[in-house]
Formats: structure tokens, sequence, C-alpha cells
């Protein structure tokens, strides 16, 4: 029989997929866009949630790799547009999928090069140091002009995907949707793999997993890299859902709008999250239009699940975490 | 007389001015157990802690398995066999014991760099892990989290974890400390035939188990060995009546 929280994760990805659809026929196409924002940020939290839910590295430098993957995508299409080579002589793609394939691999190394000396510290220090490296990355985007520095850089025209006329809102919210549903099937299967039994118990106890001989900064590591791949490809997304990359991709704010995301849902639960995003972005769209100050509502409502609902939206709903 | 297993010597750590380790030198031989015993602050646990790599001696050597092991971290020495318990319980709370077990049949298998199969349908793992909490008695009680098991549950579990790691030696650091005397009594029988699968160095104050079991006794006093020998020649040894046994022995 399935769980209460499958059953809650089955409903939320069928709402998630059918309301953007019945708002698209209703001619409410404002509301596919927005359903195309819960996507894309539940695919970037998705990453951050393997190494912060199931490896507890709580990471304040997620942005970085959410704008280098955003960058990826705003550079080759600058490129692809002016026709000026890349490095190389190459030249730059329009293509979705060489896109993401790009972010994804400059993803993974900026998380294998900041992971290499983060992961040595642990606790409020690796906080500080993923952050000050996200901080290193955003004062870099601002002072070089080649791309727009602090004001940015437009992509003219939507990217392709072979097959899908991206322009239209709902069919880009189908290619978010489908990554999202990739996103989330690895993220399961890592979580119950062997792979992910050492990194959820090194997240409990340290000192047990290296006396059964496996070194955790390894595991960490790999999760690191692997964390920083999909939130890179879900910032690639955000580019072209904004058609425009600018700084504040890798700004602060934005990695703490991860975390918040995360905290939201569900530390560590699949579908945390995509609750987390749902919440976060329709809080923005409803209590947006009520009052500018909708941030403070959103504290309070994280002072809440902070203070009486630690499994987030997901927990208050499904009960605690099980393992095997 | 067959090689040791494990064998140290010349140990040297400080803390500041104090010595907890002062040229220690004991060996392990197959078969054996090996109990190492001392007042509570005679320095115990800080050697266990430098035989399985938690930490670093400053001066000394470590041998196991004939290679010098003195340069290799704690993960490398359990691979190696180094089947470790831990004086207050070490394990992941939020796994079942079974998970717990587990985590150690995965690491002797090898990588854990596999990231698509599930665990709990891997019968590789999960029978390995089974027979382990079955062998110490535990095997009712493999599904409930570490953290909802008993102290004396708990101490099982990391015995169960040294067994399935296939250790080629033990350190088991107060195995019996919380237990019941039921649960001593049943534990010390186990241990007797656990020698003949590996050898044991045994930190214990229960001295009834310690005197049942050991084949052999180092007794530690400020960091120093004051006296190594049998059963019986530790209990007559008058060194150790004065800093350790007083006259309960």
């Amino acid at each position: 029989m399935a769980s209460r929280e499958t059953l809650l994760n089955i409903g939320l990805a069928l709402l998630l997929l059918v309301l953007p659809v019945i708002a698209n026929y209703s001619g409410e196409p404002f509301y596919v866009t927005l359903a195309t924002r819960i996507a894309i940020l539940s695919l970037a939290a998705v990453g951050l949630n393997l190494a912060l839910g199931l490896g507890g590295l709580v990471s304040f430098g997620h942005a970085a790799f959410f704008g280098i993957g955003g960058y990826a995508a705003g550079i080759l299409a600058t490129h692809a547009f002016s026709g000026d080579p890349l490095i190389f002589g190459l030249p730059g793609t329009k293509q979705m999928l060489i896109i993401w394939i790009v972010a994804i691999a400059a993803g993974g190394l900026a998380a294998l090069l900041i992971g290499l000396i983060t992961l040595r510290t642990s606790g409020v220090y690796f906080i500080m140091i993923t952050l000050a490296f996200a901080q290193m990355i955003f004062y870099f985007a601002i002072s070089w002009p080649a791309y727009g520095g602090e004001d940015g850089l437009p992509i003219y025209v939507r990217n392709a995907f072979p097959g899908v006329n991206t322009l239209k809102p709902l069919s880009y919210f189908l290619v978010c949707y489908a990554l999202l549903a990739v996103g989330l099937v690895l993220f399961k299967l890592f979580q119950d793999s062997r792979f992910g039994a050492a990194l959820q118990a090194a997240r409990q106890n340290e000192v047990r997993v290296a006396s059964v001989g496996i070194p955790p900064y390894r595991i960490r590591l790999v999760a690191f890299v692997i964390s920083g791949m999909f939130t890179a490809v879900a910032g690639a997304l955000f580019a072209d859902l904004n058609r425009f990359v600018s700084p504040s991709m890798l700004s602060w704010q934005m990695s703490g709008e991860l975390i918040v995301l995360i905290i939201l849902g569900g530390v560590g639960r699949l579908f945390g999250p995509v609750a987390g995003a749902a919440l976060f972005v329709l809080l923005e769209h409803w209590l947006g239009g009520i009052t500018e100050r909708w941030q403070f509502f959103l504290g309070l409502i994280l002072l809440g699940v902070v203070l009486f609902a630690r499994g987030g939206l997901i927990g208050l709903i499904a009960g605690r975490a099980r393992h095997g | 007389m067959a090689e040791p297993v494990l064998a140290i010597s010349e140990l040297r750590k400080t803390f500041g001015a104090l010595k907890a380790t002062d040229g220690v030198s004991l060996d392990l031989r197959p078969g054996e157990i090996h109990a190492l015993i001392g007042p509570n602050g005679a320095g115990k646990t800080t050697l266990i802690n430098q035989i399985a790599g938690t930490l670093k001696p400053d001066a000394g050597s470590i041998r196991f398995d004939g290679a010098d092991i003195g340069g290799l971290g704690v993960a490398e020495r359990a691979r190696r066999g180094l089947g470790r318990t831990f004086q207050v319980s070490s394990l992941a709370p939020e796994f079942s014991a079974l998970r717990n077990v587990m985590l150690a049949v995965q690491s002797v298998q090898g990588s854990s760099f596999r990231f698509f199969r599930p665990v709990m349908r891997d019968r590789s793992l999960t029978e390995p892990a089974m027979a382990a909490l079955e062998r110490v008695g535990l095997g009712a009680r493999a599904h409930l989290p570490a953290s909802e098991l008993s102290h004396g549950e708990r101490r099982q579990i990391e015995i169960a974890i040294a067994l399935a790691l296939g250790s080629k030696a033990f350190l088991l650091d107060e195995p019996m400390a919380g237990m019941g005397p039921e649960g001593s009594k049943r534990l010390t029988e186990f241990l007797d035939g656990l020698r003949a699968e590996a050898p044991i160095l045994l930190v214990e104050h229960d001295m009834n188990a310690v005197f049942a079991l050991a084949d052999r006794i180092t007794v530690l006093d400020y960091g120093r060995v004051i006296a190594t020998g049998t059963a019986d020649e530790i209990r007559i040894n008058p060194e150790v009546r004065r800093a350790y046994l007083g006259d309960e022995a």
C-alpha cells in the first residue's frame, strides 16, 4: 500500500501539471508562467535538497550554481545571436539540449572546486565559506562588462528545443515540468541507493560512517557536485523563462530563497522543494498583490514552520520521515 | 608463537602537560582476548582511539595484519579489518538497526558510489546484515530506529556492525556498559565464542567478565603499562591491587 507521503506527492505532481493546462485553455497564460517558475525553482531546490536535506550540508551559496547555469544559457545564446565565436572558434548555440549540458558541466565543475575547499569545514564555517564563494562569483559577474556586468544580459528569443515551440508558455512549461520530473526521479533513486545511505548516515553520524570504512568527505563531495549540477540546469531554464540573466541570480538573497523553499516544504523530503516553491511563488503573487511588504508575512510563516512544523508542509500533512 | 595480528610499540600521546599515553607497547595474538583495564582516566579509550585512527599519536608505531597503519585514516583502517565499538554508542540514530548494519555490509562489498539500486531491495545487503543482528540476538528488533532502542541494544548493534565488517580484530570499548546482569552474562558467552573468529582487545570495567574471558590482561595507569600477564598473575600483582583492583578481587 502506498504511504500517505506517496499519495501526497502524486497529488502535488498532478496538480502542478493539470492546473497550468486548465489555465492555458481558459486564456490565463500568466498562471502558466507562474507554474513554470514553480517548476524551475523546485528543480533548483531539489538540487540543494540533495546536499542540504540528505547530506546535512547547509550551503548558503547555491545561487552560484543557479547563476552559472543562467549565464551559460545567456552567453551561449548571445554568441549564437551575434555570430561571434565563443572560445577556440566554437560558436554559440540556441539549442537548449546543448545549453543544458554546458550548464551542468559548468555547475558541476564549480561545485567540485568549491566543494573541495568548503567540505573540509562544517557547521557555521561551511555556511560562511559557501556564501563567500558565491559572493566572489557575484562580484565577478557585476564587474565583467563583456556580458552586461551589472545590467545583465538579455536573451532576445527564447532558446529552442527540438520539436517544441518554446515560445508558447504551455510548451515551455511542459519542458520544465519534464525536467523537474527527471530531477525528482533521480533524487529518489539516489536517496534509496548505497550512495544515499552513506550520505544520509554521514549527516547523522560522521564518525560511524568512517568507522565502517566509508570516507565521508568523498561521499559529500560527490553529493555536492551532483547538487550543483541540478541547480545549474534549473538556472539555465530560469534564464530562458525570463529571457534575461543578471547578477541577481547569483546573489545571496537567491541562495537564501532556495534554503527557505526547502524549509517551507520539508527538509530532505522528496517533494519538499515542490511544496515549498509552490507556496513561495503563490504567496509572492497573492500577498505581493496586496502589499509590497509580503515578505514580512513569509517571515511569519517561516517562523511558524520552524517552531511548530519541523517537517515543513510535507511533514505537516504526511507525518515524520521513515527510513526502512 | 603465532605472529601478532596487532602490535603497538612505544606509543606516546600528550594533551598539554597530561601524558595520556606514555610509551605503551602491547600486542594482540590470533584467537585471544586481551583485556585492557585501569582506573578512569588511565588512557584506555585514548589508546583505542589511536589504534582506530581517530587520534594521531605523537610517537610510536602501530602494525596491523603485517603492515604499518600509523599513517592511515579511520576509514582505511576499518576497511583493512579493524572493527571498533564505541564507549558511548555511535550509530546513525534515524536509521533502523538493520540499516546501520547494512552500511557496514555495503562498505565491505566495495564502493558506496552506486546510485540507482534501492538498498532495501538488495538482498546482498539485507541478508548478511540480518544474519549479524540475529547473531547478537537483535533480529526481532531489526526494523526499529536506533534512537528508539535501549542502551544495551545499541551496544549490540555496534557489535553486529563489527561482525558484518568481517573484522580481523575487534576493539571493544566497554561493551558491557549499561547492560543488566543478564545481558552481561549473555554477552560474555558470546565474546567467549567470538575470539575463535578474530582476536579481541577488550576495554572493560566489569571485572567478572574480564577475569572470565581474558587470556591476557594489560593494566594501564596514568598512561603507562604497569603490568601485563594472565588473569591469575594480574590478580595477585601488588601494584595492580594498589592502583586499581583494591581488595575486591
